[in-house]
């Protein structure tokens, strides 16, 4: 299942609950859920500890608008539009955890 | 007209709510009617300031640029929080403007000395 994110960490605990209730699958990070990926934010551990379990994915047009394209952690893949849609066809089901 | 003392405060990330940029146009209001205009940045607000934003492939518009015009308004106290900073992993060098750096609490002591609050 392709999880969709798009609330800062910080924030809104749409990102816990995705963690906690998800077994596996892909993440993708889009608008402000994108800050989840910036290496030393609080919420880098979390994201860390669940790298086994999901493949993480971040909108990049949306990490550039923030001015964070040098802090994305690795182990992150950057997408497209065209990637996002790819995502989306790849998997069975979607969720958009708003 | 006598001069009240206005603190925006500003929590809300850039671009994914309409918050950071509606703040921007009534400081700019603010300032014009010659008002002691002061910003503060907390929590998600802190992004607001964040350097480097390039904003062409979400093709909104890029308004980090009009934080540097608000000296021409003598808008010149921006307060970022310490903390939040930290808790996003970002420091005083990350910041598009020049700013002052304080504890919460500090902040704290000067919204009680505020007439007005606008929160954002």
């Amino acid at each position: 299942m392709l999880h969709i994110v798009n609330k800062s960490p910080l924030e809104r605990s749409s990102l816990d609950s995705v963690l906690q209730t998800g077994a596996d699958g892909a993440i993708l990070l889009i608008e402000d859920g994108v800050y989840a990926v910036t290496k030393g934010n609080a919420a880098e551990p979390k994201l860390k500890a669940a790298m086994g379990k999901f493949k993480f994915y971040a909108l990049t047009p949306d990490v550039d608008a923030r001015g964070i394209a040098d802090r994305v952690m690795d182990g992150v893949t950057l997408v497209d539009y065209a990637g996002f849609v790819d995502l989306v066809a790849e998997n069975k089901t979607c969720q958009s955890w708003l | 007209m006598t001069t009240k003392k206005f603190m925006f405060v500003n929590r809300k990330a850039p671009y994914g709510t309409i918050y950071a940029l509606e703040s921007l146009e009534v400081v700019l209001i603010g300032a014009a009617f010659e008002q002691d205009v002061s910003l503060a940045f907390m929590d998600d607000g802190v992004y607001q300031l964040k350097k480097g934003n390039q904003t062409k492939g979400i093709e909104m518009k890029n308004f980090q640029p009009t934080y540097r015009a608000l000296e021409d308004y003598d808008v010149t106290k921006l307060y970022v929080d310490q903390e939040s900073l930290t808790a996003r992993g970002l420091t005083a060098d990350d910041m598009s403007v020049p700013v002052e750096v304080m504890s919460r609490a500090e902040i704290g002591k000067i919204m009680e000395e505020q007439d007005v609050l606008l929160s954002f």
